[in-house]
């Protein structure tokens, strides 16, 4: 398998809290990777260190053989880094679809145009909108503006917003934090059936959710990688529930009822 | 380079004098954005109250006497002004910075034309006090005293201000309140309380470097803007709430605006925005700013 | 937010069709601005023309302050650059029609090339900071570069604008040129608005460290829109010579920037067309009962600002505080 993201000691400090700790991380082309691990385990961080939003203190990020670390956050979003935020983030004034077709523009319609678009390549940015909504089960809501929308259909529309530009390497920061369980199911089947060209890399704590979609896993503990694994191995091996719980009471691990984003879980860091 | 220097001397030591007016008014400009998140565009205007109250106490020819009742007065009226801005921009605490700008010129505009309402549009020029109202001869030239004063008055606010921000429980709060400002009102400090002590000292430093300033600019219509432009980019320069950043953008400025237009008369505003310019461009935040409070990637 | 006309303003993805009651209105407006000389007084002619220049600056104002985010208080310097400009290429050089227009448009957009790149990386209170001062500085300019300025004078005995060989100097005619050019400069507005580039501007007004990580740079679209906004400012400030005659230091002053804020804010922000018809108030207003102020318009202006920002609670440009907020922010 070939290596599509690969990061070598990755750091980076918020004042005396190392919160990614030298990180090594190999995601290969194709996966479903989860990234877990308790509340402050640097998981985001560590999202935001690959997509450019935060910068590192040192290591480095290759994406597809090509050395990432010092490009802008524009300049990984046209290689095809594309994420979805923890916190909902879209452009509050605009319909749902115009928030698509923003994307949809960027990386589908070629130049951005400053004169009004003509009839053709207008259309064509339209069917790409209409396509992602309706995979995103939003296909009845495109004419609502955003801030009309429910909590988990916002996070819907951040998943279609982070599909239509078009990427190659997938991140999601709890997709499925604050949906509901049909929600949740959607977004399930929705990643399931990605084409095999798109690489995801996602954060989730709703384990359940974790064993249905990811072919890898990583945990995170502390700011560093506590291992890397097929889910199977992952499940059973006693430092993860160490590290979760504090004990090494299996039973709890897998039990506990997915927790809603935003509330702290035991145990946190400092 | 010693001909230069001694041929240029006299605008040197005036820029360094404006430069430590400019730091006096910047600070508090500084500070009340960098604590409170409140840009100030009265502060020019608050400086010009000092100017003209200088002039009405102490006429012409202030003696001691009148220039510190002037400063007295002067420091009082600042307090007041800084209370009432304080109290004005509290409905606005969660709305934009464009929305408390406007206001805060709105005010400006309004506290101007009431200035000129009331003392005229004429150049209202004071001499410095007895005793600083001479000449010193420095390296051959002879320099008035009053300069050398304001720049002496000037170092030593910057020291007290310093050791204030850095050594005290009260400099504790002003810096914590910089970096978070909801952490301290969650350890109960009151934040409108901080606001109003803020406000009220920046404002009672303007006023006071208006008085200050009197012998040098003379009080007149359209030097609250002058002056609101010189210590908007002081702090721009030096990076918003650092008290090293408005000094040593205060001095620097002081000697665009003296030594700049002494030597390059037509050419010394290119020369203002190119500073402000290259300093921008290597560093958004500023000199000694913050990289966040600019926006700028982490 | 306080853009209520532009509610109701085609959504992105729909086929572009303004309703046909808009389309009426604008027909109807060009119609009566390009009649006005027929019927009107000279001097109601000039107020209207005088009306359409400030208009038309307010109008890139508003392309700044309500579609982008960008709350420029020194815009007037790129409409008083391309005022001296203009004044002084027809004195110098030419003042053939449209030439010292093109001047004028250039030189509002290079100047503000040259000043806005600082600006548009700034955010926030810096951005109000940063085009605050630059605004005053271009002033300073204006008022000490007095070879080329003519000093706190302003330059003054510029030429009547020429059409062929014959002057232009009845006020129907002027009221037309203006006219003309204006609609020039608004529908380079509005295109620019209507566009895809536009709505990532809109984007970028909304919530900028999203449209970051969706792959657009921001400062770049910043900067170009700026320079866009500066350069029909430019177009703006060389009517003002053609009508005027006269270019002072004031006309790039910060009362100048101030008021073309003022008729932005009341137009609703995000309107290109609110902002002419907000324009066309303050015009109004100033030239009505300016004269009886006594040389304290400054002190009304003032107390309006201080009313405007307390009677519009939700904000007078209806930008939202700590920008992104609800999400984008790490
Ligand atoms: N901008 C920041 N400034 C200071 N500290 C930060 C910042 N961002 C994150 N941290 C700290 O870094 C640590 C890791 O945070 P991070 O958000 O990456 O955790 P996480 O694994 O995503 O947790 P969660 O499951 O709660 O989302 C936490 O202790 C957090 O408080
Ligand atoms: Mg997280």
């Amino acid at each position: 398998m070939n290596p599509l993201l690969s990061c070598r000691d990755l750091s980076r400090s918020f004042g005396a809290l190392k919160a990614v700790d030298a990180v090594d991380l190999t995601v290969h082309a194709g996966t479903r990777h989860a990234l877990i691990g308790p509340n402050g385990a640097g998981k985001s961080t560590l999202l935001k260190l690959l997509t450019g939003l935060l910068r590192p203190d040192s290591g480095t990020v290759h994406l597809g053989g090509q050395d990432i670390t010092r490009l802008s956050e524009v300049k990984r979003s046209r290689l095809g880094l594309s994420q979805t935020m923890q916190q909902v983030s879209l452009f509050p004034s605009m319909t749902v679809a115009e928030n698509v077709a923003l994307a949809v523009r960027r990386h589908r319609g070629g130049t951005i145009s400053a004169l009004p678009a003509r009839r053709g390549p207008r259309r064509h940015v339209d069917r790409q909108v209409d396509r992602l909504l309706t995979d995103a089960g939003l296909r009845n809501r495109d004419t609502l503006p955003v801030s009309a929308l429910s909590h988990g259909e916002a996070k819907q529309v951040e998943l279609a917003l982070a599909l239509a530009c078009e990427p190659r390497l997938l991140l999601l920061d709890e997709p499925g934090a604050g949906m509901s369980p049909a929600e949740s199911a959607r977004l399930t089947e929705l990643v399931l059936h990605l084409p095999a060209e798109i690489t995801v890399l996602f954060i989730e704590h709703d384990l359940d959710l974790v064993f249905a979609l990811a072919t890898e896993v990583t945990v995170l503990h502390l700011g560093k990688v506590l291992l890397t694994g097929a889910p199977g191995d992952i499940r059973d091996d006693p430092r993860v529930q160490e590290a979760y719980l504090g004990t090494s009471r299996r039973a709890d691990l897998f039990t506990t009822p997915p927790p809603t984003s935003g509330e702290p879980r035991v145990p946190t860091r400092p | 380079m010693g001909s230069w220097f001694e041929a240029n001397l006299v605008s040197v030591l005036n820029g360094g004098a404006i430069g430590c007016l400019l730091f006096i008014l910047a600070i508090g400009l500084s500070l009340v954005f960098g604590m409170m998140n409140v840009l100030n565009l009265a502060h020019g205007a608050v400086f010009l109250a000092g100017a003209f109250i200088g002039w009405r106490i102490g006429g012409e020819s202030p003696t001691w006497g009148t220039f510190a009742l002037a400063v007295g007065a002067a420091t009082l009226l600042g307090l007041l002004a800084g209370a009432v801005l304080s109290a004005m921009t509290e409905p606005l605490r969660n709305r934009s910075h464009l929305d408390q700008a406007l206001l805060t010129l709105g005010i400006a505009l309004v506290a101007a034309e009431l200035l000129s309402m009331t003392f005229g549009n004429d150049v209202r020029a004071t001499n410095a006090p007895p005793g600083l109202d001479g000449t010193v001869p420095v390296l051959g030239t002879d320099y008035p005293v009053y300069r050398l004063f304001l720049i002496a008055a000037g170092l030593l606010l910057a020291v007290t201000a310093w050791l204030v921000v850095s050594r005290t429980a009260a400099g504790a709060v002003i810096r914590a309140t910089v970096a978070d400002r909801e952490m301290v009102s969650a350890i109960g400090i009151d934040d409108r309380k901080v606001k109003l002590a803020v406000f009220a000292v920046g404002s009672a430093l303007a006023a006071v470097a208006g008085v200050l300033g009197g012998p040098v600019y003379g009080a007149r219509p359209g030097l609250d803007s002058t002056v609101l432009i010189l210590a908007l980019v002081v702090v721009v320069i030096g990076g918003l709430g650092s008290v090293k950043g408005a000094l040593i953008g205060a001095l620097v400025i002081g000697q665009i605006e003296s030594l700049g237009r002494a030597l390059f008369a037509e050419a010394a505003s290119f020369i203002l925005f190119g500073a402000l310019a290259v300093v921008l461009v290597l560093r958004p935040q500023g000199l000694f700013g913050r990289a966040d409070m600019a926006g700028a990637p982490r | 937010m306080s853009a209520p006309a532009d509610i109701a303003a085609p959504a992105e993805g729909e086929p572009r069709k303004p309703p046909p009651v808009r389309v009426l209105v604008s027909v109807l407006a060009a119609v009566l601005l390009a009649a006005a000389p027929l019927f009107l007084a000279p001097y109601a002619i000039s107020t209207l023309t005088r009306m359409l220049v400030f208009g038309l600056l307010a109008a890139s104002l508003a392309l700044l302050v309500g579609v982008s985010g960008l709350p420029s208080l020194g815009h007037a310097a790129y409409f008083g650059a391309g005022a001296y400009a203009a004044g002084w290429f027809a004195q110098n050089v030419s003042a053939q029609a449209p030439l010292s227009l093109l001047v004028a448009a250039f030189t509002g957009g290079f100047v503000a090339a040259a000043t806005g790149w600082i600006a548009v990386r700034a955010r926030g209170v810096f951005f109000l900071m940063l085009t605050l001062a630059i605004g005053e500085i271009v002033h300073q300019v204006a008022d000490s570069w007095e070879s080329v300025t003519g000093g706190s004078n302003g330059l003054y005995g510029i030429p009547a604008t020429e059409v062929g060989g014959a002057a232009i100097t009845n006020v129907g005619v002027l009221h037309w040129y203006v006219l003309a050019a204006f609609g020039g400069g608004f529908a380079v507005l509005w295109a620019v608005k209507a566009s895809p580039f536009g709505a990532a501007l809109r984007g970028i007004h909304d919530n900028e460290p999203r449209m970051r990580s969706i792959g657009y740079p921001t400062s770049l679209y910043k900067y170009a829109v700026f320079v866009v906004a500066g350069t029909v400012a430019g177009l703006a400030g060389g009517l003002l010579a053609a009508q005027q005659r006269l270019v002072t230091p004031a006309d790039l002053g910060f009362t100048t920037a101030a008021l073309a804020l003022l008729a932005v804010i009341i137009g609703g922000a995000r309107s290109l067309w609110g902002a002419c018809l907000g324009a066309a108030l303050v015009i109004f207003v100033r030239d009505s009962i300016g004269p009886s102020l006594d040389g304290h318009g400054p002190l009304l202006l003032g107390v309006v600002f201080i009313l405007v920002v307390y009677l519009m609670p939700n904000g007078v440009a209806g930008i939202r505080i700590g920008r992104g907020k609800g999400g984008g922010k790490p």
